[in-house]
């Protein structure tokens, strides 16, 4: 299997004073080149430090132990100096902040150029060249070069992240909430933009967000993450509007659908708080807050269930729910989720 | 399954143009030249700021006067009337037109010595800081990027650096000093080192603070996501942040480094071969000048060096309310 990124069996822990705290609690993602994987949850849910264990940044405090295969490698057993030289060469990463996360005392040229030059891709007299290729190529013309942060725009801003994480070519591009400080608009052409360059390079991109819409519309899969697991991972269009499991579901019909009147009249919110982490509920973690919950839910903590099966047992959605799993067809209370006897019928007809 | 009408509608509304979010393209020959011309904006700005403190004018110009003084001293000053055997005048003649502000025990006059004396005194205290603060930039970037992002290791180089640089602190800097100056051989060289050993400690609290908080930005966790090891965050990053913090401190730390300087020479830690204000002040002390009530011998060099460490504080404090604008309107 020659996919892009392996992730099998992700835990991370950080420990603090108060003890031990899961943050991630075996997570399994895979993708392959060219192909756009999205990463929903709330707060909390433990997708950006998912984000940031692909690359070892997570501080001392936090203990990663599972499976990264990045292109056929474990980062999680690199040697320091290898580590580095994946940084960015094999794996970039757009982050949230556009706003900080570029140094106010440097020219933005000098900035894009930064990568390159860390990891000795070109000479120094050829870099200015190269980073005015790469603002180009996001949309940005080369006289910005020698702007400091502070004379652009956030939009602009965040081009010039993408620029600097397309510097050294790497094949997997991790977007890390990328476009949640700005505005629809801006959001609107920086996913345009990100799109284009997936299609153009080839490239795998990770994208992390909160906005079920955002991934709808760029990601070809999603990964719906609840208290440090995946609860719900498929196409993109099915995980959004046909959710199996009862959290994917109430997540999706938190956003108002344009044009459908029944959900601006039913706002349809989720009641209560995330799980603490440090003590989790027994069985089903999202039991507490789930309107279909069952007595079995509190004894039985749910695995990856395949949705709507083919006759082998194989389905490209799976979801971690009692409702979803084998011998528990009853699908009582849950309208979204289809009974498992029916399934063979409804992949024929697709 | 019609899932088009679900789908988000915003990202396809601008993908026939992605449009660029600036203004037009700026030709590329008046890039270079704008550059250079927001870069005079911003010394013009500064000089401006600068400028709205009076009494940081007034350091400056005090500044400017002595270290013109200092620089031009061998066109008006007979080197050969500075020695013992070469002294113009009578011993402890008092004030004239002749000698402005008399003459010293062996008819030099006190005019040319204090004239003489501030290129040593300022040669001292601009290397002695010079030596101090880059001991103490160092030492404070180190402890505060290891501190931070180091790991246990890190942590560990970080507390050993700081708990050298506390017991640096609790020393009595003047006893080191000496000691120090007791050791070396005589000479300037050694006056420099022993004033830059000890003056550097609360350089490298006060960096360590802002590199603890420049290495919290986000620009630091994504320098350490494309590679950048510890040098490559702590000079390309760090420095250039923390760069406006220490250009303050030198500045209060030039004054400092004078008067110890003065301080050791008056004690005779310093070169008896060359002039300086307090080797006059130590000559004066023990030619019996006070006693004797030979004030003109004794109150120069001494106003001098209050002059220039005063002028140096007044620039550091000036400076330090143009980059800190939360000081902006107070002193």
């Amino acid at each position: 299997m020659s996919s892009l990124l392996d992730v099998s069996d992700l835990h991370v822990t950080y420990s603090g004073s108060a003890g031990d705290v899961p943050a991630v609690r075996g997570v399994n993602l895979s993708l392959d080149p060219g192909d756009t994987l999205g990463v929903a949850g709330e707060s909390g849910s433990g997708k950006s430090t998912v984000a940031l264990a692909l690359l070892r940044l997570l501080p001392a405090s936090a203990k990663v132990t599972g499976r990264i295969m990045l292109e056929g490698e474990d980062v999680l057993r690199m040697k320091w100096g290898r580590l580095r030289a994946v940084r960015w060469v094999g794996a970039s990463v757009v982050f949230q902040g556009a706003m900080h996360s570029l140094n106010p005392v440097k020219r933005i040229g000098d900035q894009i150029a930064e990568p390159l030059l860390v990891h000795a891709l070109v000479k120094p007299d050829r870099a200015d060249a190269r980073a005015a290729e790469l603002l180009e190529q996001v949309g940005l013309p080369a006289s910005r070069l020698r702007d400091y942060p502070h004379q652009l725009s956030g939009g602009q801003r965040q081009r010039v992240m993408i620029a600097m994480a397309l510097a050294c070519e790497p094949r997997l591009i991790i977007a890390d909430e990328a476009t949640t400080a700005l505005d629809v608009m801006i959001q609107a052409q920086i996913l345009t933009l990100l799109e284009r360059l997936v299609d153009e390079t080839g490239i795998g991109m990770l994208m992390i967000s909160h906005d079920l819409s955002v991934l709808a519309a760029t990601c070809d899969r999603v990964a719906v993450m609840y208290a440090g697991r995946i609860v719900e991972q498929g196409p993109a269009k099915e995980v959004v509007h046909e959710p199996a499991h009862p959290y994917a579901s109430a997540l999706s019909a938190a956003f108002p659908k344009i044009g459908d009147p029944a959900s601006r009249l039913a706002p349809r919110g989720l009641p209560g708080d995330p799980p603490d982490p440090s003590d989790p509920p027994s069985g089903c973690v999202f039991r507490p807050r789930c309107a279909v919950a069952e007595t079995v839910c509190a004894t039985v903590d749910p695995p990856l269930w395949p949705v709507r099966p083919d006759r082998y047992g194989n389905s490209d959605r799976h979801a971690a729910c009692v409702h979803v799993g084998p011998g528990e067809g009853s699908g009582d209370g849950s309208d979204r989720s289809v009974p498992h006897q029916s399934s063979s019928t409804e992949e024929t007809s697709r | 399954m019609s899932t088009s009408e679900h789908r988000n509608p915003r990202p396809r509304a601008h993908r026939t143009e992605p449009a660029p979010d600036g203004p037009p393209p700026v030709p590329e020959v008046s890039a270079r030249a704008l550059a250079r011309r927001r870069r005079r904006e911003a010394l013009a700005r500064f000089a401006r700021e600068y400028a709205r403190n009076r009494a940081g004018l007034v350091g400056l110009a005090s500044l400017l006067t002595i270290g013109l003084l200092a620089l031009t001293a061998p066109l008006f000053v007979d080197q050969a009337h500075l020695t013992i055997t070469g002294a113009p005048g009578e011993s402890y003649q008092p004030p004239s037109w002749e000698y402005p502000l008399g003459t010293d025990n062996f008819g030099r006059s006190v005019l040319d010595l204090v004239v003489w004396g501030a290129r040593v005194s300022l040669t001292v205290g601009l290397l002695a800081t010079f030596v101090s603060v880059t001991l103490g930039t160092l030492i404070g970037v180190t402890a505060g990027h290891f501190g931070s992002s180091g790991g246990v290791g890190g942590r560990i180089v970080s507390a050993v650096l700081m708990r050298i640089t506390d017991w640096f602190l609790v020393l009595p800097t003047l006893v080191l000093a000496v000691a120090l100056a007791a050791v070396l051989p005589r000479g300037i060289g050694t006056i420099i080192i022993a004033i830059g050993l000890t003056v550097w400690p609360p350089t490298a609290r006060l960096v360590r603070a802002q590199t603890l908080a420049v290495e919290a930005r986000p620009y630091v966790e994504r320098a350490r996501a494309l590679g950048g090891g510890h040098a490559h965050v702590m000079g390309w990053h760090v420095l250039p942040n923390v760069m406006p913090v220490v250009l303050a401190q030198t500045t209060l730390l030039v004054a400092t480094s004078i008067i110890a300087e003065s301080t050791l020479a008056f004690l005779g830690m310093g070169d008896p071969t060359t002039i300086s204000w307090g080797g006059i002040l130590e000559a004066a002390r023990t030619a019996g000048a006070i006693s004797a009530g030979i004030w003109w011998y004794m109150i120069p060099p001494g106003l001098a060096i209050a002059v220039v460490a005063l002028s140096f504080t007044l620039c550091g404090r000036a400076v330090e309310s143009v980059i800190n604008p939360r000081l902006r309107g107070q002193s």
